[in-house]
């Protein structure tokens, strides 16, 4: 982006915005010198923390599981996951930090509970299936909201998504794969994945958001480019992908409304229970306490491990110094 | 050499991984920072590889994994040592990571069956070394605190060292040289750390050797439980 500074004039505030709108308007990226308006920069702020926040948080559901995980293999792929997701987390960290925010802040708003996380997270997994629905559904919600991110106004922001879609693909098929050979197995191993899909598909559907007539930052997002298709398009992109997948699956969804309808070209489907996102957002989902308290706690009884690298950090570059000075 | 003998020495090598392995992931969300999340599963993950390579060469690895009896497992007393701070992490992975570093690098040296899983092996476990030595530097000349905890892990975990330089049948080493050679470079860093090296004695009655011999100390049976529980709960199935 051009911005007026370049000519060495002192910039006048109007075209410092005609000079951004513009930006926008070719699809073009801004960066983090750029200048930009306090509404957009605040709201990057709040969707990349959320975003990584959901990350960190996310670590934990399929946590739970990479010390029962059944076969090595299995365990070698939880373990893997995890540590992209922690990558991930530290991605968007640091693209958050190019818009002014800071690392430690963000951390303290997520243990406060100022900052959200994706809903989905205060679901709790329960067998080993919800592992491979996870990769299936939540992935997969996360690939359809992502994807499009990538072409998102904000150059770091774009960026880092451009990483992230490639590893969470990645996750996704290793989720259906997970599924796949549990399906080829015994009776209970398919009645464990049908479970788990009965308990996740709703949830999964509401990681996109409110319906758009009750989404309030919408329109703002989209205007500015920061988000590029509504709630409710990625919702039914989701539907539309992962219906044939069930079926290749073999497992139900768990929505007698759910048909094909010809004239749409689209999956007509239920409603999602509003009240019940709104519960879980709002604090009061099945896991939102413990997640919060284990973060909360992580953060807390390592806080003696960060200091020690501070102070021996300080010890080091003061060694350094009087070393110079000698 | 025998054909028995790489089974007892693929699996003494195989546990160790795999069990240490099992520990790290207790950390995944637990982490002091996020870059520690990130390190500690790339290690476990390494670690865990090594597993596979090794028990699959004594056998089947799930089999060997899940369906084994807390008696049958052959790994050092040291890498099954559960929880605590992490500084206790970071000593177990000093003591260990030397270790194994020095034997990897011996073994790859060599003709061995273990040449070519140690020649690709020594690589990782050096970066685990580096991590586990920068981190004893940090703690031990951080702050008061982080200094005390870490000399108290360091202190804690020596009597479960000498173990380290058993013999293991199947491997040809020269373990005196070994032990002498992780000696110093343990207490090197130790000592640049502003530690003192632990004095006490490096093995005792109860646990020289004692894990190659599959025994163990008690909290191993409860992590094999939650290890092994689903895989036992569906016999024969795959995952």
């Amino acid at each position: 982006m051009n911005t007026p500074a370049a000519t060495g004039a002192p910039p006048q505030p109007r075209s410092l915005e005609s000079a951004f709108e513009d930006t926008i308007a070719r699809d073009q990226r801004v960066e983090p010198r750029d200048w930009m308006p306090d509404g957009y920069r605040k709201t990057l702020i709040r969707q990349i923390a959320q975003h990584a926040h959901s990350e960190i948080i996310g670590m934990q559901p399929e946590g739970e599981w990479i010390t029962r995980a059944p076969s090595l293999r299995r365990k070698a792929i939880l373990f893997a996951k995890v540590q992209d997701e922690a990558g991930h987390g530290l991605y968007l960290y640091s693209a958050a930090e190019t818009l002014g925010a800071d690392r430690v802040d963000l951390t303290e708003w997520l243990i406060e509970g100022r900052q959200k996380y994706s809903s989905i997270f205060n679901y709790p997994t329960r067998t080993f299936a919800d592992v491979g629905v996870i990769g299936w559904f939540v992935d997969g919600a996360a690939i359809c909201n992502q994807v499009p991110l990538c072409r998102s106004s904000y150059g770091p922001y774009g960026r880092a998504m451009v990483r992230v879609c490639k590893e969470e693909s990645f996750h996704q098929r290793q989720g259906y794969e997970l599924l796949l050979t549990m399906m080829r197995g015994t009776e209970e191993q398919r009645a464990m994945v049908q479970d788990a899909v009965d308990r996740w598909w709703w949830p999964s559907l509401m990681m996109f958001g409110p319906p758009d007539d009750n989404s309030p930052n919408s329109a703002r997002s989209m205007a500015w480019r920061i988000k590029r298709h509504t709630n409710d398009e990625l919702r039914q992109r989701f539907v539309d992908m992962t219906v044939p997948q069930a079926e290749k699956l073999g497992v139900t969804l768990p929505d007698p409304e759910l048909r094909w309808n010809e004239e749409r070209g689209h999956h007509d489907f239920g409603t999602p229970d509003w009240d019940e996102l709104k519960r879980v957002i709002s604090g009061d989902g099945p896991c939102n306490a413990e997640r919060i308290a284990r973060r909360r706690a992580a953060h807390e009884e390592g806080a003696w491990v960060r200091e020690a690298a501070t102070a021996h950090a300080a010890k080091q570059a003061a060694r350094a110094s009087e070393g110079a000075a000698a | 050499m025998t054909a028995t003998l790489p089974v007892t020495a693929a699996l003494a090598l195989g546990d160790d991984a795999l069990v240490l392995s099992h520990r790290l992931g207790e950390w995944a969300g637990h982490a002091p920072v996020l870059e520690e999340e990130v390190a500690l599963a790339n290690i476990a993950l390494d670690l865990l590889g090594q597993a596979r390579v090794l028990l699959s060469m004594a056998g089947d690895e799930d089999d060997l994994a899940y369906l084994r009896e807390e008696r049958a497992f052959r790994n050092l007393q040291l890498v099954e040592q559960p929880g605590g701070d992490f500084a206790y992490t970071i000593a177990r992975q000093l003591y260990f990571s030397t270790y194994q570093h020095l034997l990897y690098a011996e073994l790859a040296a060599g003709q061995g069956p273990f040449a070519p899983l140690a020649a690709k092996a020594v690589k990782e476990v050096a970066y685990h070394r580096d991590h586990a030595e920068q981190w004893t530097l940090r703690l031990g000349d951080g702050t008061d605190v982080s200094h005390a905890r870490m000399e108290k892990a360091c202190e804690a975990l020596w009597r479960y060292t000498g173990e380290l330089f058993q013999p293991v049948e199947g491997l040809d080493v020269d373990w005196e040289a070994l032990d002498a050679s992780w000696l110093e470079s343990v207490a090197g860093i130790l000592r640049r750390a502003t530690l003192t090296v632990p004095e006490g004695p490096r093995s005792g009655a109860w646990a020289a050797g004692a894990g190659r011999q599959g025994l163990h100390t008690e909290s191993f049976g409860r992590m094999l439980a939650e290890m092994q529980h689903l895989h036992r709960s569906h016999p024969g199935a795959s995952w």
